[in-house]
């Protein structure tokens, strides 16, 4: 194959300036919305001692989700041996960080006690999967790392071989990650909504549809911001193949958790609640999840239309982002909106919210926070393209 | 003043229920603690020859009644605030009704104290902790307030501090940004007495609440566990609460 050129991103368009100026305002506010949850207490969130995780996690767990599925590209080409995926190797692996760290920093500044962050690294129970993913977090950062420099050191281009490994290691590294972070609600027994296994490969899969939408929307962006288009005709071509599969399969460790639900009686009710009765969590499903969020942009890649392929490719990527956010939205809000059954065939009443549907309202500070973390995964990507050689020279 | 009316009044009806829980419950007392009566001492470590529970007889729970949760919210300082979706719960009467007959019963609700505590499987810092004697606590020293554990616990017994928190009971701590949850007055127990809850319930309710030592057969729990059929609540899910129901 020919040597790939790379290039810094050195456009001064305002429309990037601007961009980025937002982004770096919005960081700012995500963090004056922390300070203000960390000085008032969560008291100013909408999350209750019956919804204890909210807005912050959802936008943490989609950063997180996304970030390990930000590296399909860069696997590709070095696992896969997919050359014509090279080119967008670096940027997908300085997507995947930046989205990492934007998801921890939402995870890390919701915390009651972020002052304490010092005591999460250093004392450990290992019993416990957030302590694992405290350590697949940081190792994934520290192996796109060594990836990247391995992909971009001139002496290291001499040496395939390592990385070739390298690039192994990222990939069975990710793979571990988002099992880890699916497990964090698969392995919680009390609660039916989650306490099953395939929320691993759930997440894995929906990882790589939030990843390559993640990774497309920029790419186009700072194409549109340049004026030159890194996506090419055929590259168009292979990434619309690409969301398709991982939609699809999305969509069936979806099924096949709802269906398991379905079959087994002592869930159904669960399966009810979120899925026919349970108010706002039926349309953040439906209409979110599944029209907004998988079969619509479906029917933008497939169904062949008038539309140029590209501005498909873009909107079902948008779509399919969007979609992302409901999903996990469904899954951690609604599932925890589901009342814990002490008695289960019994009606269950007190002065403490049994047997009651949990009602959760995000508030602004909350919803800040979880942007602020888009905006600095973002903001990193931003920056980072112009201080490095991320991006491949366009063709023409 | 009618507060102050209503302060003296708390105060000698406390002192009567401690009085009264003294003469009737002494008897018991020596009998359920055994060699435990004096107490840990300074310095000590838990025994794990020891397993603390409670075993609750429903059947004595009189509809509405709630000296169980007011003596719990006095002893360790967590009264509410007026906003319920946020308040701390360390423990709450739950009332079980039968929707083919309308049958209803009540009970209390509060920490297990299970054997395999999920809410101490996850918790990443180690934080959440079974003591060797079977009561899981919260170190609120290296609580990051994550609420993982709030998430792990099937019984609800958890509680996030939403606010900042005032007049805190020097053997209670709580603190802003982390979880707490029933403590089964370890103070209480660790000097030879008895959970607030279970004195109150003794001394001014039906009696329904019984504390002692699971593992040790002379005990009054133990005896009675042997001898009535006990449930434990979501006992599916293998956690093997320390804290027993009868007549539910």
């Amino acid at each position: 194959m020919a040597k790939i050129a790379y290039q810094k991103f050195e456009d001064r368009s305002p429309a990037y300036l601007g961009a980025l100026a937002l982004l770096v305002a919005l960081v700012l506010v995500g963090l004056g919305a922390a300070w203000v949850m960390e000085h008032e207490g969560h008291i100013v969130t909408g999350m209750t001692n019956q919804v204890v995780w909210g807005m912050p996690h959802v936008f943490a767990v989609f950063l997180i989700v996304a970030a390990s599925g930000a590296l399909n590209l860069a696997s590709v080409a070095s696992v896969f041996g997919r050359d014509e995926y090279k080119p967008y190797a670096r940027f997908s692996a300085l997507l995947a960080m930046a989205l990492l760290i934007g998801g921890l920093a939402v995870l890390v500044l919701d915390l009651g006690r972020p002052d304490r962050l010092i005591v999460a690294m250093t004392k450990y129970n290992f019993r416990s999967i957030f302590a694992w993913n405290v350590f697949l977090y940081v190792g994934f950062l520290a192996i796109v790392a060594a990836y990247l420099f391995a992909m971009m050191d001139r002496g290291m281009a001499r040496r395939p071989a390592i990385g070739k490994a390298v690039g192994w290691i990222a990939f069975v590294w990710r793979l571990v990650l988002t099992t880890g972070t699916g497990s964090i609600f698969g392995w919680l027994v009390a609660r039916e909504a989650y306490d099953a296994a395939v929320m691993a490969p759930l997440f894995i899969a929906a990882s790589f549809l939030y990843g390559l939408a993640l990774t497309i929307l920029l790419l186009a962006a700072l194409g549109r911001f340049s004026g030159r288009s890194v996506l090419t005709d055929n590259m168009t071509a292979r990434f619309r193949g690409l969301l398709a599969i991982f939609a699809t399969a999305t969509a069936y460790f979806t099924a096949l958790h709802h269906l398991t639900n379905f079959y087994a009686a002592e869930h159904r009710d669960v399966l009810r609640f979120l899925l026919v009765d349970g108010g706002a969590h039926v349309g953040v499903f439906w209409i979110g999840q599944v029209v907004l969020g998988t079969v619509l942009p479906l029917v933008l890649l497939i169904v062949p239309t008038t539309i140029d392929a590209t501005s498909r490719l873009i909107a079902a990527s948008a779509l399919f982002a969007f979609g992302g956010l409901a999903q996990i939205y469904s899954v951690i809000i609604g599932g925890q909106s589901f009342p814990l059954r002490l008695f289960p065939g019994m009606d269950v009443s007190s002065g403490f919210h049994d047997g009651l549907a949990a009602a959760y309202r995000p508030s602004l500070p909350e919803i800040l926070l979880g942007l602020g973390g888009l905006a600095l995964a973002l903001s990193i990507v931003g920056f980072g393209v112009r201080l490095f050689p991320f991006l491949p020279k366009p063709a023409r | 003043m009618p507060d102050d009316a209503a302060m003296a009044r708390r105060a000698f009806l406390r002192g009567l229920a401690g009085t009264t829980a003294t003469v009737l419950a002494a008897g018991v007392t020596l009998r359920t603690f055994g060699a435990e009566a004096a107490g840990r001492a300074p310095g000590a470590p838990a025994s794990s020859a020891v397993r603390w529970g409670l075993l609750i007889d429903a059947s004595k729970c009189a509809d509405g009644c709630d000296k169980c949760v007011s003596a719990c919210r006095e002893e360790n300082g967590w009264g509410g605030s007026g906003r319920p979706e946020t308040d701390a719960q360390w423990i709450r009467t739950l009332t079980v009704k039968n929707p083919r007959n309308g049958a209803t019963f009540s009970l209390p609700m509060m920490c297990q104290h299970c054997a395999n505590p999920p809410c101490v499987d996850v918790c990443p810092t180690g934080a959440s902790f079974r003591r060797a004697d079977g009561i899981v606590l919260v170190d609120k020293h290296i609580c990051i307030g994550c609420r993982y554990c709030m998430m792990a616990c099937p019984y609800k017994a958890r509680s996030f501090v939403h606010e900042a928190v005032t007049d805190q009971k020097p053997h209670a701590p709580r603190g802003k940004g982390t979880v707490e949850s029933c403590t089964l007055c370890v103070h209480r127990i660790d000097k030879g007495g008895v959970p607030a809850c279970v004195e109150t319930c003794d001394a001014q309710a039906g009696g329904a609440m019984l504390f002692g030592d699971l593992n040790d057969p002379e005990s009054e729990i133990a005896k009675r566990v042997a001898t009535y059929r006990t449930t434990k609540i979501r006992a599916d899910l293998g956690a093997d609460p320390g804290v027993l129901y009868r007549n539910i």
